[in-house]
């Protein structure tokens, strides 16, 4: 086998997979050469150096030989460990749905350093937010921008006249929002004025002034669904991580009244399943 | 797997069932199927009684989930432990190493894995309702979470801790920090940070 020069490089942990009995396969997400899988070596062995410094949700810096199928984890150090990210439910679940939107969408090989700078800012602050979901939110608007799909929030999407505050549609499908006349026809999802502001908002504004945003559970609701649909669009697939984050809700809702409803709609919705 | 025309139909069938299991590399399934070939009869007998009897005369223990024939359980049977505390791991191997080391004298339970977001493992897919109901009707005070440390393992311990706090049991999680025959030097920030949060008083030291 000829031998390669190892590279060197930054990277963000964005998931892991085990292999054989005692290694992983790491998905590094690299500001110049983008998502690279490589294989740490005997990590889930007690005593390995390598095991905490790949863990998902975390920053550093690898040292990489090209190996026979994947590139091999020489050595790693840590610069961004984001415990917060770890130990808060609500902060882990966006932060890896960021990091799968991230991994659905990167090409092996491919330099990608405003989205690598994206992802890390947004990290960033999921660790110290009030507001986890808004920095998803204001993540997810920049991701699209950065797939090709720029939410068109300006003039509607189908005759291009120019839009009010009110009576709009958004159209995933279409790219953005349509006018009261486009939607009046069928086009698109409602969308309601505060939504249609705070996407605008958004757009121009800083993480952390979105975080500052307050917003209502009937405007969230309508902003997630819109922005799911998008992204839907735009990876052409169903999202996992979110599915979880339902699950998290379900839980959270089930810890107010404790087992016996838990359990007792699960059991409903196999009998549902079942018929 | 690439196949040789020069290998027999069977033996390949037998190196690709070799391949599927975990750990087992092409070049391993080979070496173990040529094995098989050249051993004895009666080896290759025991082998395959073997893989049949684990599979159907074991099962799923009722109560804790761990791989049993008999059920119960002897540990959920043992009258000698406590119901008291239930540990929860997410495989039967780490009953099998908590019980080797001896330092459990409660009950398990065996979730049959974690919660893995990314690869679309929720709740529902591991025996999370079955510990809720056992919860829900037995004496159970303490509840000790015993997932491995890494993102799966949080994922689950932060989930099951949002369950079952609401139930009024007591929930706690093993610590975790510097491993037996470790480096400060070596040992990651995250690492650190929980044997310094963890970290035990030395004046209480010969009390236990
Ligand atoms: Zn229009
Ligand atoms: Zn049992």
């Amino acid at each position: 086998m000829p031998r390669i020069r190892p590279i060197r490089t930054e990277a963000i942990v964005l998931r892991q997979r085990p292999l054989g009995d005692a290694d992983r396969i790491c998905v590094l997400f690299s500001p110049t050469r983008g998502r690279i899988e490589a294989v740490a070596k005997g990590v889930r062995k007690p005593l390995s150096k390598l095991a905490g410094h790949v863990e998902p949700l975390s920053r550093g810096q690898f040292g990489l030989a090209q190996g026979r199928n994947l590139d091999v984890v020489t050595d790693a150090s840590t610069l961004d460990s984001w415990p917060a990210l770890h130990d808060d439910m609500d902060r882990m679940t966006e932060a890896l749905a960021l990091a799968e939107l991230v991994d659905r969408s990167t090409d092996v090989d491919v330099s990608s350093r405003p989205l690598y700078d994206v992802l890390r800012h947004s990290l960033d602050e999921l660790a110290s937010t009030k507001s986890p979901r808004a920095v998803r939110w204001w993540f997810t608007l920049r991701f699209l921008d950065q797939q090709g799909y720029r939410p068109e929030l300006e003039g509607c999407v189908r005759c291009r006249s120019e839009v009010g505050p009110e009576g709009n549609g958004f159209s995933a499908a279409d790219g953005g929002v349509v006018c009261p006349r486009c939607h009046g026809a069928g086009v698109g999802r409602r969308l309601s004025s505060p939504v249609f502001r705070l996407l605008r908002y958004m757009r121009r504004s800083s993480c952390e002034a979105t975080a500052q945003v307050n917003v209502d559970a009937d405007a969230s609701a309508e902003l997630e669904r819109h922005l799911r649909l998008s992204l839907e669009q735009a990876l052409e697939s169903r999202l996992r991580s979110s599915g979880f984050a339902e699950a998290l809700a379900r839980a959270e809702m089930v810890g107010r009244d404790a087992t016996s409803r838990v359990v007792e709609s699960e059991r409903e919705e196999q009998q549902r399943a079942a018929i | 797997m690439q196949r040789s025309p020069a290998t027999a139909p069977t033996i390949a069938r037998l190196i690709e069932a070799f391949h599927r299991l975990p750990g087992i590399g092409p070049k391993s399934a080979q070496r173990l199927a040529y094995h098989v070939l050249r051993a004895p009869r009666a080896e290759a007998e025991a082998l395959a009684e073997a893989l049949l009897e684990v599979k159907d005369s074991t099962r799923l223990c009722g109560i804790c989930q761990n791989i049993t024939d008999a059920d119960p359980c002897a540990v959920c049977l043992d009258p000698q432990r406590s119901d008291a505390t239930v540990c929860v791991v997410e495989e039967p191997l780490d009953v099998a190493a908590i019980e080797r080391a001896g330092v459990h004298r409660g009950r398990y339970h065996v979730l049959h894995g974690a919660i893995s977001p990314m690869d679309g493992v929720g709740p529902e897919d591991l025996k999370v309702r079955e510990l809720l109901t056992r919860l829900g009707d037995a004496a159970v005070e303490e509840v000790i979470l015993a997932m491995n440390p890494n993102l799966e393992g949080e994922a689950t311990a932060g989930y099951l801790s949002r369950v079952i706090g609401a139930m009024g049991v007591r929930i706690t999680r093993i610590a975790h920090g510097l491993p037996v025959g470790a480096d400060v030097e070596y040992a990651d920030e995250r690492t650190l940070r929980a044997a310094m949060t963890h970290r035990v008083s030395m004046d209480q030291q010969g009390d236990d």
